[in-house]
Protein backbone atom coordinates (compact mmCIF):
# COMPACT_ATOMS: atom_id res chain seq x y z
CA UNK A 1 0.00 0.00 0.00
CA UNK A 2 1.28 3.49 -0.30
CA UNK A 3 1.68 5.72 2.90
CA UNK A 4 -0.55 7.83 4.78
CA UNK A 5 -0.11 12.07 4.27
CA UNK A 6 1.90 13.78 5.72
CA UNK A 7 4.01 16.64 6.48
CA UNK A 8 7.95 16.46 6.28
CA UNK A 9 10.48 18.59 8.12
CA UNK A 10 14.35 17.98 7.46
CA UNK A 11 15.48 19.00 10.59
CA UNK A 12 19.06 21.17 10.72
CA UNK A 13 20.53 20.27 14.41
CA UNK A 14 19.44 17.98 17.05
CA UNK A 15 17.99 20.94 18.60
CA UNK A 16 15.72 22.23 15.88
CA UNK A 17 14.77 18.38 15.92
CA UNK A 18 13.46 18.11 19.11
CA UNK A 19 11.60 21.78 19.15
CA UNK A 20 9.74 19.73 16.34
CA UNK A 21 8.97 17.06 18.30
CA UNK A 22 8.19 19.48 21.46
CA UNK A 23 5.80 21.72 19.01
CA UNK A 24 3.79 18.49 17.62
CA UNK A 25 3.07 17.37 20.58
CA UNK A 26 2.94 13.46 20.34
CA UNK A 27 1.88 13.82 16.81
CA UNK A 28 5.58 13.79 15.03
CA UNK A 29 7.49 10.90 14.23
CA UNK A 30 10.81 10.61 13.85
CA UNK A 31 12.85 9.54 10.30
CA UNK A 32 16.21 8.05 10.57
CA UNK A 33 17.24 4.95 7.33
CA UNK A 34 13.48 4.70 7.54
CA UNK A 35 14.04 0.98 6.76
CA UNK A 36 11.32 -0.17 9.72
CA UNK A 37 9.31 2.75 9.69
CA UNK A 38 8.43 3.14 5.99
CA UNK A 39 6.99 -0.42 6.03
CA UNK A 40 4.71 0.55 9.22
CA UNK A 41 3.25 3.47 6.90
CA UNK A 42 3.67 2.14 3.66
CA UNK A 43 1.01 -0.86 5.56
CA UNK A 44 -0.75 2.28 7.03
CA UNK A 45 0.00 1.04 11.15
CA UNK A 46 1.13 4.41 11.67
CA UNK A 47 0.13 7.61 10.95
CA UNK A 48 1.84 10.67 11.61
CA UNK A 49 1.35 14.03 10.66
CA UNK A 50 4.92 15.11 10.87
CA UNK A 51 7.81 13.06 9.75
CA UNK A 52 11.20 14.80 11.31
CA UNK A 53 14.09 14.04 9.08
CA UNK A 54 17.08 13.46 11.02
CA UNK A 55 19.38 12.75 7.83
CA UNK A 56 20.52 16.28 7.03
CA UNK A 57 21.81 16.85 10.45
CA UNK A 58 25.61 16.72 10.60
CA UNK A 59 27.87 14.80 12.79
CA UNK A 60 25.35 12.14 13.83
CA UNK A 61 26.65 9.57 12.34
CA UNK A 62 30.41 8.35 12.66
CA UNK A 63 32.12 5.55 15.08
CA UNK A 64 34.74 7.36 17.15
CA UNK A 65 36.92 6.64 20.30
CA UNK A 66 35.12 7.26 23.88
CA UNK A 67 36.49 6.44 27.12
CA UNK A 68 38.41 3.24 25.90
CA UNK A 69 35.45 1.92 24.34
CA UNK A 70 33.77 3.18 21.10
CA UNK A 71 30.35 5.58 20.40
CA UNK A 72 28.37 5.26 17.99
CA UNK A 73 26.48 8.18 16.21
CA UNK A 74 22.62 7.02 15.82
CA UNK A 75 22.98 8.14 12.28
CA UNK A 76 25.65 5.03 11.78
CA UNK A 77 24.59 3.26 8.84
CA UNK A 78 24.05 -0.75 9.12
CA UNK A 79 26.57 -1.08 6.80
CA UNK A 80 29.19 1.37 8.43
CA UNK A 81 29.09 -1.10 11.23
CA UNK A 82 29.59 -4.09 8.83
CA UNK A 83 32.72 -2.73 7.06
CA UNK A 84 34.31 -0.27 10.46
CA UNK A 85 37.61 -1.64 11.38
CA UNK A 86 37.40 -0.33 14.59
CA UNK A 87 34.79 -2.13 15.30
CA UNK A 88 35.94 -5.01 14.45
CA UNK A 89 38.82 -4.37 16.57
CA UNK A 90 36.89 -3.89 19.47
CA UNK A 91 33.76 -5.34 19.18
CA UNK A 92 33.92 -8.63 17.05
CA UNK A 93 30.73 -9.62 18.68
CA UNK A 94 29.23 -6.57 16.76
CA UNK A 95 30.80 -6.96 13.72
CA UNK A 96 30.16 -10.87 13.73
CA UNK A 97 26.15 -9.91 14.27
CA UNK A 98 26.62 -7.17 11.47
CA UNK A 99 26.63 -10.25 9.45
CA UNK A 100 23.05 -11.11 9.85
CA UNK A 101 21.29 -8.08 9.89
CA UNK A 102 19.22 -7.68 6.42
CA UNK A 103 20.50 -7.55 3.58
CA UNK A 104 22.81 -4.92 1.88
CA UNK A 105 20.33 -2.45 0.66
CA UNK A 106 18.90 -2.42 3.69
CA UNK A 107 22.10 -2.07 5.23
CA UNK A 108 22.85 1.00 3.31
CA UNK A 109 19.97 2.96 4.36
CA UNK A 110 19.26 1.82 7.97
CA UNK A 111 20.78 2.91 11.45
CA UNK A 112 21.87 2.15 14.65
CA UNK A 113 19.32 4.65 16.41
CA UNK A 114 16.66 3.72 14.09
CA UNK A 115 16.79 -0.29 15.16
CA UNK A 116 17.55 0.53 18.88
CA UNK A 117 14.68 3.25 18.56
CA UNK A 118 12.17 0.50 16.49
CA UNK A 119 13.07 -2.35 19.83
CA UNK A 120 12.22 -5.55 17.14
CA UNK A 121 13.44 -8.04 20.04
CA UNK A 122 14.28 -10.19 16.98
CA UNK A 123 16.80 -7.77 15.72
CA UNK A 124 20.99 -7.96 16.38
CA UNK A 125 21.62 -4.11 17.40
CA UNK A 126 19.29 -4.31 20.22
CA UNK A 127 20.31 -7.67 21.39
CA UNK A 128 23.99 -6.83 21.07
CA UNK A 129 23.71 -3.12 22.88
CA UNK A 130 21.87 -5.17 26.02
CA UNK A 131 24.71 -7.55 25.58
CA UNK A 132 27.38 -5.08 25.64
CA UNK A 133 26.38 -2.67 28.36
CA UNK A 134 25.40 -0.18 26.32
CA UNK A 135 24.81 3.09 26.71
CA UNK A 136 22.41 4.97 24.64
CA UNK A 137 22.71 8.55 24.60
CA UNK A 138 19.04 10.37 24.47
CA UNK A 139 18.38 14.15 23.56
CA UNK A 140 14.82 16.09 24.77
CA UNK A 141 13.83 19.41 25.67
CA UNK A 142 15.55 19.16 29.20
CA UNK A 143 18.56 18.60 27.78
CA UNK A 144 20.42 15.21 27.38
CA UNK A 145 20.50 11.86 29.57
CA UNK A 146 22.14 8.94 29.20
CA UNK A 147 20.08 5.46 29.40
CA UNK A 148 21.41 1.63 30.38
CA UNK A 149 20.26 -0.45 27.11
CA UNK A 150 19.02 -2.66 30.16
CA UNK A 151 16.94 -0.12 31.15
CA UNK A 152 15.65 1.01 27.51
CA UNK A 153 13.91 -1.49 25.92
CA UNK A 154 10.40 -1.88 27.70
CA UNK A 155 8.82 -4.42 25.55
CA UNK A 156 8.49 -5.30 21.85
CA UNK A 157 8.34 -2.04 19.71
CA UNK A 158 8.97 0.08 22.81
CA UNK A 159 11.28 1.75 24.73
CA UNK A 160 11.76 4.31 27.83
CA UNK A 161 12.48 6.93 25.22
CA UNK A 162 10.39 10.13 25.57
CA UNK A 163 8.43 11.10 22.53
CA UNK A 164 10.03 14.25 22.68
CA UNK A 165 13.62 12.81 23.09
CA UNK A 166 16.50 11.64 20.36
CA UNK A 167 18.54 8.96 20.44
CA UNK A 168 21.80 10.88 19.20
CA UNK A 169 24.36 8.16 20.06
CA UNK A 170 25.15 4.84 21.62
CA UNK A 171 28.22 3.88 23.96
CA UNK A 172 29.98 0.99 24.10
CA UNK A 173 31.91 0.19 27.29
CA UNK A 174 35.36 -1.48 26.62
CA UNK A 175 35.87 -5.29 27.21
CA UNK A 176 38.46 -6.29 29.56
CA UNK A 177 41.49 -7.54 27.74
CA UNK A 178 40.69 -11.53 27.60
CA UNK A 179 37.32 -11.65 26.27
CA UNK A 180 35.91 -13.89 23.75
CA UNK A 181 32.56 -13.93 22.00
CA UNK A 182 30.36 -15.17 20.28
CA UNK A 183 27.03 -14.64 18.05
CA UNK A 184 24.32 -17.33 16.51
CA UNK A 185 21.48 -16.93 15.12
CA UNK A 186 19.05 -19.23 13.39
CA UNK A 187 17.08 -18.11 10.19
CA UNK A 188 14.70 -19.54 7.45
CA UNK A 189 16.16 -17.56 5.03
CA UNK A 190 19.60 -15.43 5.00
CA UNK A 191 18.69 -11.86 6.33
CA UNK A 192 15.45 -12.17 8.06
CA UNK A 193 14.78 -11.83 11.23
CA UNK A 194 16.33 -14.72 13.36
CA UNK A 195 13.97 -17.12 15.24
CA UNK A 196 16.09 -17.32 17.87
CA UNK A 197 19.66 -16.03 18.37
CA UNK A 198 22.57 -15.74 20.77
CA UNK A 199 25.19 -12.98 21.84
CA UNK A 200 27.58 -13.86 24.58
CA UNK A 201 31.02 -12.87 25.94
CA UNK A 202 33.72 -14.72 28.28
CA UNK A 203 36.38 -12.91 30.20
CA UNK A 204 38.83 -15.26 31.54
CA UNK A 205 41.06 -14.10 34.56
CA UNK A 206 43.99 -16.94 34.23
CA UNK A 207 41.36 -20.22 33.37
CA UNK A 208 38.42 -19.01 35.93
CA UNK A 209 35.63 -16.78 34.36
CA UNK A 210 35.99 -13.28 35.41
CA UNK A 211 32.81 -12.22 33.40
CA UNK A 212 30.29 -13.87 31.18
CA UNK A 213 27.28 -12.61 29.77
CA UNK A 214 24.69 -14.05 27.42
CA UNK A 215 22.01 -11.89 25.73
CA UNK A 216 19.28 -13.67 23.74
CA UNK A 217 17.31 -12.24 20.75
CA UNK A 218 13.76 -13.31 19.37
CA UNK A 219 12.64 -14.96 22.17
CA UNK A 220 10.91 -12.26 24.18
CA UNK A 221 9.25 -9.12 24.47
CA UNK A 222 12.73 -7.20 24.65
CA UNK A 223 16.29 -8.54 24.17
CA UNK A 224 16.98 -10.73 27.54
CA UNK A 225 19.94 -11.29 29.70
CA UNK A 226 20.03 -14.67 30.83
CA UNK A 227 21.49 -13.96 34.29
CA UNK A 228 21.03 -17.09 35.66
CA UNK A 229 23.40 -18.74 32.90
CA UNK A 230 25.86 -15.91 33.81
CA UNK A 231 25.88 -16.75 37.28
CA UNK A 232 26.95 -20.56 36.33
CA UNK A 233 29.50 -19.26 34.60
CA UNK A 234 31.19 -17.32 36.85
CA UNK A 235 34.35 -18.15 38.58
CA UNK A 236 34.27 -21.71 36.60
CA UNK A 237 36.98 -23.16 34.64
CA UNK A 238 36.48 -25.10 31.26
CA UNK A 239 33.90 -28.21 31.85
CA UNK A 240 31.92 -28.92 28.96
CA UNK A 241 28.68 -29.72 31.80
CA UNK A 242 29.16 -26.86 32.88
CA UNK A 243 28.63 -25.11 29.53
CA UNK A 244 25.86 -27.32 28.99
CA UNK A 245 24.22 -26.60 32.44
CA UNK A 246 24.61 -22.60 31.35
CA UNK A 247 23.03 -23.23 28.01
CA UNK A 248 19.92 -24.94 29.58
CA UNK A 249 19.80 -21.79 31.89
CA UNK A 250 19.74 -19.67 29.25
CA UNK A 251 16.49 -22.08 27.65
CA UNK A 252 14.83 -21.32 30.72
CA UNK A 253 15.45 -17.31 30.74
CA UNK A 254 13.79 -17.48 27.30
CA UNK A 255 10.35 -16.16 27.34
CA UNK A 256 9.68 -17.14 23.62
CA UNK A 257 6.15 -17.46 21.93
CA UNK A 258 4.65 -19.54 19.24
CA UNK A 259 4.51 -17.34 15.81
CA UNK A 260 3.97 -18.32 12.07
CA UNK A 261 8.25 -19.14 12.27
CA UNK A 262 7.89 -21.78 15.26
CA UNK A 263 6.81 -22.85 18.26
CA UNK A 264 7.43 -21.64 21.36
CA UNK A 265 9.09 -25.04 22.32
CA UNK A 266 11.35 -24.64 19.50
CA UNK A 267 12.54 -21.18 20.04
CA UNK A 268 13.33 -22.48 23.40
CA UNK A 269 15.30 -25.47 22.13
CA UNK A 270 16.71 -23.50 19.19
CA UNK A 271 18.46 -20.78 22.67
CA UNK A 272 19.65 -23.98 24.49
CA UNK A 273 21.70 -24.78 21.09
CA UNK A 274 23.02 -21.76 19.68
CA UNK A 275 24.16 -21.15 23.49
CA UNK A 276 25.73 -24.01 23.74
CA UNK A 277 27.66 -23.23 20.41
CA UNK A 278 28.08 -19.96 21.39
CA UNK A 279 29.86 -20.32 24.92
CA UNK A 280 32.12 -22.72 23.63
CA UNK A 281 33.02 -20.65 21.26
CA UNK A 282 33.99 -18.19 22.98
CA UNK A 283 35.86 -20.09 25.53
CA UNK A 284 38.08 -21.23 23.06
CA UNK A 285 38.39 -16.97 21.86
CA UNK A 286 38.54 -16.09 25.18
CA UNK A 287 41.75 -18.66 25.87
CA UNK A 288 43.43 -18.20 23.12
CA UNK A 289 43.26 -14.32 23.69
CA UNK A 290 44.68 -15.49 27.03
CA UNK A 291 47.69 -17.34 25.75
CA UNK B 1 -3.27 19.72 4.12
CA UNK B 2 0.06 18.93 2.94
CA UNK B 3 1.60 20.93 0.79
CA UNK B 4 4.47 19.99 -1.98
CA UNK B 5 7.91 20.48 -1.59
CA UNK B 6 10.15 21.21 -4.29
CA UNK B 7 13.30 18.73 -4.86
CA UNK B 8 16.31 19.00 -7.25
CA UNK B 9 17.89 15.57 -8.17
CA UNK B 10 19.74 13.70 -10.67
CA UNK B 11 18.17 10.42 -12.28
CA UNK B 12 20.50 8.37 -14.60
CA UNK B 13 22.52 11.46 -15.34
CA UNK B 14 19.38 13.55 -15.85
CA UNK B 15 19.01 16.76 -13.78
CA UNK B 16 15.25 17.31 -12.43
CA UNK B 17 13.30 19.97 -10.68
CA UNK B 18 10.16 18.05 -9.62
CA UNK B 19 7.36 19.13 -6.79
CA UNK B 20 6.41 16.28 -4.71
CA UNK B 21 3.93 15.27 -2.11
CA UNK B 22 6.12 14.08 0.86
CA UNK B 23 3.97 10.97 1.31
CA UNK B 24 5.64 9.99 -2.41
CA UNK B 25 7.93 7.14 -2.44
CA UNK B 26 10.71 7.08 -4.87
CA UNK B 27 9.56 3.79 -6.71
CA UNK B 28 6.24 5.77 -7.62
CA UNK B 29 8.92 8.80 -8.82
CA UNK B 30 10.63 7.52 -10.64
CA UNK B 31 7.95 5.32 -12.32
CA UNK B 32 4.86 7.77 -12.32
CA UNK B 33 6.95 11.90 -12.25
CA UNK B 34 9.18 10.31 -14.45
CA UNK B 35 8.21 7.97 -16.51
CA UNK B 36 11.04 5.17 -15.88
CA UNK B 37 9.11 2.85 -15.55
CA UNK B 38 12.18 0.08 -15.41
CA UNK B 39 11.89 0.07 -11.70
CA UNK B 40 9.11 -2.54 -10.39
CA UNK B 41 7.32 -2.25 -7.32
CA UNK B 42 6.40 -5.50 -6.18
CA UNK B 43 5.49 -5.66 -2.30
CA UNK B 44 6.10 -1.71 -1.26
CA UNK B 45 7.87 -2.83 2.01
CA UNK B 46 11.19 -3.66 1.60
CA UNK B 47 11.24 -7.29 1.10
CA UNK B 48 10.83 -8.07 -2.55
CA UNK B 49 13.73 -6.28 -3.79
CA UNK B 50 12.09 -5.70 -7.23
CA UNK B 51 12.28 -1.52 -6.70
CA UNK B 52 16.18 -1.65 -5.99
CA UNK B 53 17.88 1.45 -7.25
CA UNK B 54 21.06 2.91 -6.53
CA UNK B 55 21.20 6.34 -3.95
CA UNK B 56 24.39 7.89 -4.52
CA UNK B 57 26.08 4.90 -5.44
CA UNK B 58 24.53 2.09 -2.96
CA UNK B 59 21.75 -0.06 -3.71
CA UNK B 60 18.65 1.13 -1.50
CA UNK B 61 14.98 0.54 -1.65
CA UNK B 62 13.21 2.69 -3.76
CA UNK B 63 9.42 1.70 -1.90
CA UNK B 64 11.53 2.30 1.78
CA UNK B 65 12.64 5.98 0.46
CA UNK B 66 10.54 9.27 0.09
CA UNK B 67 11.73 11.25 -3.20
CA UNK B 68 11.40 14.50 -0.75
CA UNK B 69 14.22 13.27 0.90
CA UNK B 70 16.34 13.28 -1.77
CA UNK B 71 17.10 16.90 -2.87
CA UNK B 72 20.54 16.93 -4.22
CA UNK B 73 20.56 13.17 -4.30
CA UNK B 74 21.99 10.58 -7.70
CA UNK B 75 19.84 7.84 -8.57
CA UNK B 76 20.30 5.15 -10.62
CA UNK B 77 18.03 3.21 -12.15
CA UNK B 78 17.90 0.09 -14.12
CA UNK B 79 17.74 2.04 -17.25
CA UNK B 80 21.52 3.47 -16.57
CA UNK B 81 22.52 0.11 -17.54
CA UNK B 82 22.18 -0.78 -21.22
CA UNK B 83 19.70 -0.47 -24.13
CA UNK B 84 17.69 -3.43 -26.49
CA UNK B 85 20.50 -2.84 -28.42
CA UNK B 86 23.55 -2.78 -26.18
CA UNK B 87 23.47 -4.80 -23.00
CA UNK B 88 26.06 -3.80 -20.49
CA UNK B 89 28.35 -6.64 -19.81
CA UNK B 90 25.73 -7.72 -16.50
CA UNK B 91 22.33 -7.62 -18.92
CA UNK B 92 24.33 -9.26 -21.58
CA UNK B 93 25.87 -12.33 -19.03
CA UNK B 94 21.87 -12.38 -17.41
CA UNK B 95 20.55 -13.30 -21.03
CA UNK B 96 23.35 -15.86 -21.63
CA UNK B 97 22.82 -17.35 -18.67
CA UNK B 98 19.28 -17.70 -18.89
CA UNK B 99 18.63 -15.35 -15.50
CA UNK B 100 15.15 -14.19 -16.18
CA UNK B 101 11.64 -15.58 -17.00
CA UNK B 102 8.73 -13.21 -16.32
CA UNK B 103 11.90 -10.71 -15.88
CA UNK B 104 9.30 -8.91 -12.85
CA UNK B 105 12.11 -9.23 -10.28
CA UNK B 106 15.11 -8.42 -13.15
CA UNK B 107 15.59 -4.79 -12.66
CA UNK B 108 16.11 -5.14 -9.11
CA UNK B 109 18.30 -8.65 -8.82
CA UNK B 110 20.10 -6.24 -11.45
CA UNK B 111 20.61 -3.40 -9.57
CA UNK B 112 21.62 -5.85 -6.47
CA UNK B 113 24.22 -7.29 -8.59
CA UNK B 114 25.90 -3.83 -9.82
CA UNK B 115 26.11 -2.85 -5.94
CA UNK B 116 27.23 -6.55 -4.86
CA UNK B 117 29.72 -6.48 -7.78
CA UNK B 118 30.70 -3.20 -6.41
CA UNK B 119 31.57 -4.07 -2.74
CA UNK B 120 31.96 -7.98 -2.53
CA UNK B 121 34.56 -10.02 -4.03
CA UNK B 122 31.99 -12.81 -4.63
CA UNK B 123 34.36 -15.34 -4.41
CA UNK B 124 31.88 -18.52 -4.03
CA UNK B 125 28.46 -18.90 -4.50
CA UNK B 126 27.31 -19.42 -1.17
CA UNK B 127 28.09 -15.21 -1.33
CA UNK B 128 26.21 -14.65 -4.39
CA UNK B 129 23.44 -16.25 -3.03
CA UNK B 130 24.15 -14.66 0.50
CA UNK B 131 24.23 -11.43 -1.79
CA UNK B 132 20.97 -11.69 -3.59
CA UNK B 133 18.93 -13.43 -1.36
CA UNK B 134 17.13 -10.09 -0.15
CA UNK B 135 15.61 -10.58 -3.78
CA UNK B 136 12.77 -12.83 -4.77
CA UNK B 137 12.40 -14.54 -7.66
CA UNK B 138 9.75 -16.72 -8.08
CA UNK B 139 10.20 -18.61 -11.68
CA UNK B 140 14.17 -18.96 -12.33
CA UNK B 141 14.81 -21.08 -8.71
CA UNK B 142 17.97 -18.82 -8.84
CA UNK B 143 20.45 -20.95 -9.71
CA UNK B 144 20.94 -18.89 -13.50
CA UNK B 145 20.82 -15.73 -11.86
CA UNK B 146 23.60 -16.47 -9.74
CA UNK B 147 25.50 -18.48 -13.02
CA UNK B 148 25.36 -14.81 -14.66
CA UNK B 149 26.70 -12.81 -11.41
CA UNK B 150 29.52 -15.36 -11.38
CA UNK B 151 30.12 -15.02 -15.01
CA UNK B 152 30.90 -11.29 -14.33
CA UNK B 153 32.71 -11.56 -11.20
CA UNK B 154 34.29 -14.32 -13.09
CA UNK B 155 35.47 -11.68 -15.81
CA UNK B 156 35.64 -8.74 -13.32
CA UNK B 157 38.83 -10.88 -11.93
CA UNK B 158 40.02 -12.38 -15.28
CA UNK B 159 40.58 -8.88 -16.94
CA UNK B 160 41.53 -7.27 -13.27
CA UNK B 161 38.42 -4.77 -14.62
CA UNK B 162 37.05 -2.93 -11.17
CA UNK B 163 34.76 -1.21 -13.33
CA UNK B 164 30.54 -0.96 -14.28
CA UNK B 165 29.61 -4.50 -14.83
Amino acid sequence: MKPPAFEYVAAGSVDEAVSLLVQHDGEAKVIAGGQSLVPMLNFRLLSPAVLVDLNRIPGLDGVSEHEGGLRIGALTRHRTLETSEIVKARFPVLNAAMQFVAHLAIRNRGTIGGSLCHADPAAELPTIAVLLDAEIEAAGPKGERVIAAQDFFESALSTTLEEDEIVTGVRLPALPAQTGWAFEEFARRSGDFGIAGVGVTIALDGNAVAEARVALLGVGQTPIRARAAEKILHGKQHDAELIAAAAQAAASAAEPEDDLHGSADYRRHLVGVLTRRALAAAWDRAAEAAA
Amino acid sequence: MNGTLRISLTVNGVRHEKDVEPRLLLADFLRETLGLTGTHVGCEHGVCGACTVLLNGDSVRSCLTFAVQLDGAEIETVESLGTVEDLSPLQQAYREHGALQCGFCTPGMLMTSVDLLKKYPLASDEEIREGLSGNLCRCTGYAHIVDAVRAVAKARVKTGDGGKP
